[in-house]
């Protein structure tokens, strides 16, 4: 199941950091983060529980860039 | 500007007049770090906060981090205007890199300004304008001219010209009346037409253009993969080496004996940790991929992602298919030879018989006839399986077909094999002459096809025609390589080879139109898809789209890519070349800590301005 989030962040690098960060989540096959339009795509796993998983993204966003705001 | 932007704007403008300020008050010396304070936080409180919660974090390579770590450090060692200057600096940066992205996204919409605000819908007789999301399948919508069409539909009434050059790059208007389907995002000329909608919003033309252009960049390009890379290494390397060089010299210093220097090595190590931040690199690699991939999609390219754009310009060999591709697919009258009698007599024999069929080949016939003459249809009119047709025409018995048709007649023509079908004419027993048809080149394709040439590429076509016919188009295109009476499973074979045979590094190119060619498609290192305007399987399956029917936007697209490259290539030389020479420059002690910053934004301003030219 793939998903499009919108995605706040203020700089490439963390974005990037943000981007390997996510895909090692549990249950997140893969994330990809266009920066410049403020776009991440993520593919979950079969069965995933999607609305936990995003809190997830979101906490692990934070701890790289405070600021960060995910959402759909 | 957002707010967050003209936040950051007025923070620089104040924190930059209140340090002159203080340059041409008259403040004792000794109370000058106090009085520098005050610019100091006004332009470094955020980075200082998020620093701090970065320690909480265990985020340590985290830029603010860094930035924090120097510029306090700086402010210890009594350095307050390096500190007050580098901040200065990084801030001026960071507005500059988010105003740059901003604009850029802005352009890429701008750029392909085709996503329609509204759409007319008739509810009780009166016209709504519509958000066209809400339009449901089957609803008839009203197009004035003037405006984009909203939704892919069918008109149901009124004509018009439709422009589609928002979508194919090509500004020729085509002709539009009841049963045409028309794209979103074409915009209608001249009259006012009613459509009944095919699709919803998100799967109309327009909305999936605009989602493949930005989602391209996700799909990532080497050179990306490689500052990302370099990027995970560059931050920890820089600090680790900013450490070493606090600790060491002095250490070696008081092993000989002579001073440490603490102070000295400790700024001097200050230096390397305000280039640490390899933002230039991570932000204009995309962005130059982004801006290339819009600038093709401007001009009916659709690439689906920066690694195809990528691979593009290193493309080595271009392998066709033949038939909807090179050739129309479709079949027309290319010459004839007549036997005792003018090319209309011929003509019109033909034409006679020939409109009492279906074939294609008979209504090529019939089309090219009525061009110069009123065609008669035969009477008596028969279709002989696997020969021809027979009839009557003006009385006399009338013959069209292959040889062993003429056969019959006892008129012995010779078999040859040609490139092209030929259709035998007899009439009242008398051979009269033959027409030829063959499947046309399509009209950009010699053009492309030279370019192609000159510029070394080899080109390959595949073909489950006649040797014949493939001989005739291969010569008169100057195809590198051609292979003909091909299965579909043959093409696949036989572009593996060409990948197999090309070695490390080279792109093989597989163009088609996308629709029967699937697996070869698929299995080439770009499947670019042809005339995919409107066949949606065709923009699924390719990983570079034509719109519309015309190579030389193929050949465009490698221009494209080239450039972006060059640009991609100039940015990671430059970027990399200014902050190796500051980390030496800062080791020697030759540069300080605000010319190193000075520097790293420059780069970073010129990286981005020169990213931003991939657009154009």
């Amino acid at each position: 199941m793939e998903k499009q989030f919108k995605i706040e962040v203020d700089c490439a690098n963390c974005a990037s950091k943000i981007e390997a960060a996510i895909s090692k989540i549990n249950g997140i096959d893969e994330a990809h983060i266009n920066f410049i339009m403020g776009k991440m795509n993520v593919k979950f796993d079969e069965g995933a529980d999607e609305k936990k998983l995003l809190k997830q993204m979101q906490k692990v966003a934070r701890k790289i860039e405070p600021d960060c705001e995910i959402y759909l | 500007m957002t707010k967050k932007q003209k936040n950051k704007l007025i923070r620089i403008v104040v924190g930059f007049i209140l340090t002159v300020m203080i340059y041409l008050l008259p403040i004792p010396e000794k109370w000058e770090w106090a009085a520098l304070l005050v610019p100091y936080f006004v332009l470094g409180c955020d980075i200082l906060k998020k620093a701090l919660s970065g320690i909480v974090r265990g985020q340590v390579f985290d830029e603010n981090f860094l930035m924090g770590i120097a510029t306090v450090g700086a402010y210890l060692i009594g350095e307050y205007v390096e500190a007050v200057a580098v901040l200065l600096f990084y801030q001026l940066g960071e507005l500059f890199e988010s105003y740059a992205v901003g604009k850029s996204r802005r352009n890429i919409s701008e750029l392909m300004n085709i996503r329609p605000d509204y759409a007319n819908v008739m509810t009780d007789g009166e016209i709504q304008k519509l958000d066209p999301n809400e339009v449901e399948v089957g609803t008839e919508i009203i197009v004035f001219p003037g405006e984009r069409v909203p939704i892919d539909g069918i008109i149901t009434e009124g004509e018009t010209q439709l422009e589609v050059s928002a979508l194919t790059g090509e500004s020729l208007p085509a002709e539009a009346s009841v049963g045409t389907a028309v794209f979103s995002g074409s915009v209608n000329i001249s009259g006012k037409i009613k459509l009944k909608t095919t699709k919803v919003f998100g799967e109309s033309t327009v909305s999936k253009i605009l989602d493949l252009i930005q989602n391209a960049a996700m799909k990532k390009s080497k050179s990306e993969n490689f500052i990302t890379r370099f990027a995970r290494v560059y931050t920890p390397a820089v600090c680790i080496s900013a450490l070493l060089l606090f600790l060491l010299p002095p250490l070696v210093s008081i092993a000989m004996g002579n001073a440490p220097m603490w102070s000295e090595w400790l700024f001097r190590s200050l230096t390397f940790l305000v280039i640490s931040c390899p933002c230039a690199l991570v932000i204009s690699v995309p962005l130059s991929f982004f801006g290339g991939i819009g600038a093709a999609g401007k001009k009916g390219i659709l690439i689906k992602g920066s690694n195809y754009l990528e691979k593009l310009s290193d493309t080595k060999t271009v392998v066709f298919d033949k038939t909807g591709t090179l050739t129309k697919g479709t079949f027309e009258v290319t010459g004839s030879e007549e036997v005792n009698c003018s090319e209309k007599e011929l003509l019109y024999i033909a034409a006679a018989l020939e409109s009492g069929s279906k074939h294609p080949i008979a209504k090529s016939v019939v089309a090219y006839a009525k061009d110069k003459l009123q065609v008669n249809t035969a009477e008596n009119i028969k279709e002989i399986p696997g020969q021809g047709i027979s009839g009557t025409v003006d009385g006399k018995t009338a013959l069209a077909g292959n040889t062993k048709l003429m056969k019959t007649v006892g008129i012995e023509l010779e078999e040859t094999e040609k490139a092209s079908t030929v259709v035998h004419v007899a009439f009242d027993g008398e051979y009269k002459g033959c027409i030829y048809i063959s499947d046309v080149i399509k009209k950009t394709i010699p053009e492309a096809l030279k370019i192609l040439n000159r510029r070394k590429i080899k080109t390959v076509m595949l073909t489950g025609d006649r040797n014949a016919v493939a001989q005739k188009i291969a010569n008169e295109l100057s195809v590198s390589e051609f292979y003909s009476e091909l299965l579909p499973n043959d093409k696949v074979e036989h572009l593996e080879k060409l990948l197999e045979g090309k070695g490390e590094k080279g792109t093989v190119v597989f163009v088609g139109d996308g629709i029967n060619d699937a697996p070869v498609l698929a299995r080439s290192d770009i499947g670019v898809a042809m005339g995919a305007l409107g066949a949606d399987a065709a923009i699924e399956s390719a990983d570079i789209v034509l719109m519309d029917d015309d190579l030389l936007k193929l050949c465009k697209g490698m221009e494209i890519s080239k450039k972006t490259l060059k640009i991609v290539r100039q940015n990671i030389a430059f970027s990399l070349a200014v902050k190796f020479l500051c980390l030496i420059l800062g080791a020697l002690g030759i540069a300080n800590m605000w010319i190193s910053i000075f520097a790293d934004v420059g780069v970073m301003v010129i990286a981005v301005l020169n990213a931003m030219r991939t657009m154009k």
